[in-house]
């Protein structure tokens, strides 16, 4: 409890600096593009129940899609490649030549195969989570070391159990670091897919309030899109935290 | 209480395109409810042959049998001990003791789990994880984990080296306690010549290139704590020492100046 404390006034300290630039710049520019955050706020009420609130259960909805996909897909293709050598050679140069590529440019050719609707949105976030997933979780096997077996073989463990006792907790830390890194650039990619085929999701309203040229509303997105994936990487952290005690350092 | 045999054994490892032999032809005879020490210079292929022992590898020929049958960890119950303890980190300290009966789907003698947690001074860490321990506890609790599952043959592979000198001389204690309540047959690999003196009834002197038993040497002084300290035990030791010094400089090998 004190740690939640503690986590909640580390965020609210972040958001009090960055409202005060904020308010700050607006100050100064007095330009229509950059409103105060008090009437962002006023705005943000008015406007969330009726509007804002089904574009980001849309947005949501598809992040939660991708991630399941790609958790799916990722950590037994990782388990496979960290745990079979044979599978690893023939995976692992398929995995490093198609890792760097960036996955938006690929945009154009998903929508022409899955059309422009849900699915290829769902497939662009699983494209971008899922390659982070498997090679998390390969090189978490593979830096496991032989002797953290040993007790378990020498009780003739059955292969299930070598994966419940050892390769999953082993794996976990590090998958859900993989997650949480690749959960920033999913949002982000989130929002460029919205843009396209929809007229639900945040990217759609963002850029609908941009092109009314209704700045207010547009800033209610953004700020609403924000809290989504620090939301999100909220869930991850607290996750974590509840999940891998054995890792926290003591408190005092 | 069983028996372990070793018939021939011998282990090659593979290296690139080399074979490397790490034990050639061993073969020795553990009476059933007796400690074996085994003991050699580096490289003799202790920690090897106590992995065949535990079915942990497979000899390239030769054969381990524990009462008669093939060695087979799914089997037998096993206890296995190693220098770095074996906990999972992942688990806390009253997990990491029942893994073992658990892992065998044996159901838990409750009585004797908290008899062997107070009498390993352990009853007050049980929610801890291993991390969050010492050495000497972290082995306490291995300790426990395989005297709770009550095993057919134990196994320890350098058990106390990591230790200080006190805490060392301790647990070698307190692993005697728990040995004598169960008797059970026991290989233990040191390279401490007192600890081989004071915990195997039979002691096992192994040279290296390729690993084999140079010699099997009856050990009357086993078990007696008294004992540690008298002439006779410090004379011992020394002998036993020489041997191994001399291994150390056999030919083909660079002589080491003692």
């Amino acid at each position: 409890m004190r740690k939640l404390a503690q986590v909640l006034r580390f965020y609210l300290t972040g958001a009090i600096i960055l409202l005060v630039l904020w308010e700050l710049a607006a100050q100064i520019m007095q330009l229509p593009i950059v409103p105060t955050p008090q009437k962002v706020a006023v705005k943000l009420v008015q406007v969330f129940g009726d509007f804002i609130a089904i574009h980001s259960l849309y947005s949501l909805g598809r992040i939660a899609a991708g991630l399941a996909l790609a958790v799916g897909i990722g950590y037994p293709l990782g388990l496979l490649m960290g745990y079979s050598a044979r599978a690893d050679r023939f995976l692992a140069p398929l995995v490093y030549l198609t890792y760097p590529v960036p996955k938006i440019a690929l945009l154009p050719i998903l929508m022409l195969l899955a059309g422009v609707g849900e699915l290829s949105k769902i497939l662009m976030i699983f494209l971008i989570i899922v390659f982070q997933v498997v090679i998390a979780v390969r090189d978490a096997i593979k830096a496991i070391p032989l002797e953290m077996y040993y007790p378990l073989y020498s009780l003739g463990a059955s292969r299930w159990q070598l994966v419940r006792e050892v390769i999953f907790p082993a794996t976990w830390p590090k998958f859900l670091t993989a997650v949480r890194v690749a959960m920033a650039t999913a949002v982000s990619v989130l929002f460029f897919t919205e843009t396209f085929g929809t007229q639900y999701g945040m990217g759609y309203f963002i850029m609908d309030a941009w092109l009314r040229v209704n700045y207010l509303e547009m800033y209610a997105g953004i700020v609403v899109l924000s809290a989504l994936g620090l939301l999100l990487f909220g869930l991850i952290d607290a996750l974590e935290y509840l999940t891998c005690r054995w890792q926290r350092q003591q408190e005092a | 209480m069983p028996s372990i045999a070793m018939k021939d054994v011998t282990v090659d490892y593979a290296t690139g395109k080399n074979t490397y032999r790490a034990l050639a032809s061993v073969s020795l005879t553990v009476p059933q409810g007796t400690v074996c020490a085994v003991i050699g210079p580096s490289g003799c292929g202790k920690s090897t042959m106590l992995k065949a022992a535990a079915g942990l590898l497979t000899p390239t020929s030769g054969m381990v049998s524990v009462d008669g049958a093939p060695v087979s960890p799914a089997q037998q119950s096993i206890g296995y001990l190693q220098q770095n303890y074996g906990l999972l980190p992942w688990r806390t300290v009253a997990e990491n003791i029942r893994l073992a009966c658990r892992i065998k789907g044996r159901s838990i003698d409750e009585a004797a789990y908290v008899a062997l947690c107070r009498q390993l001074g352990l009853s007050d860490l049980l929610g801890r994880y291993p991390r969050e321990l010492s050495g000497g506890q972290q082995q306490r609790v291995s300790l426990a984990r395989v005297f709770l599952l009550r095993p057919d043959i134990l196994l320890m592979d350098e058990p106390f080296s990591a230790l200080d000198a006190i805490t060392r001389e301790e647990m070698q204690e307190v692993f005697r306690a728990l040995w004598q309540a169960s008797q059970v047959t026991t290989i233990l690999v040191t390279h401490y010549v007192e600890e081989a003196l004071y915990l195997g009834q039979q002691i096992v002197l192994m040279a290296p290139q390729p690993g084999h038993i140079a010699e099997i040497i009856a050990n009357p002084l086993a078990g007696q704590t008294a004992a540690r300290g008298t002439a006779a035990f410090q004379q011992q030791a020394l002998a036993l020492r020489q041997k191994i010094r001399a291994m150390r400089q056999m030919p083909g090998e660079v002589a080491a100046h003692a």
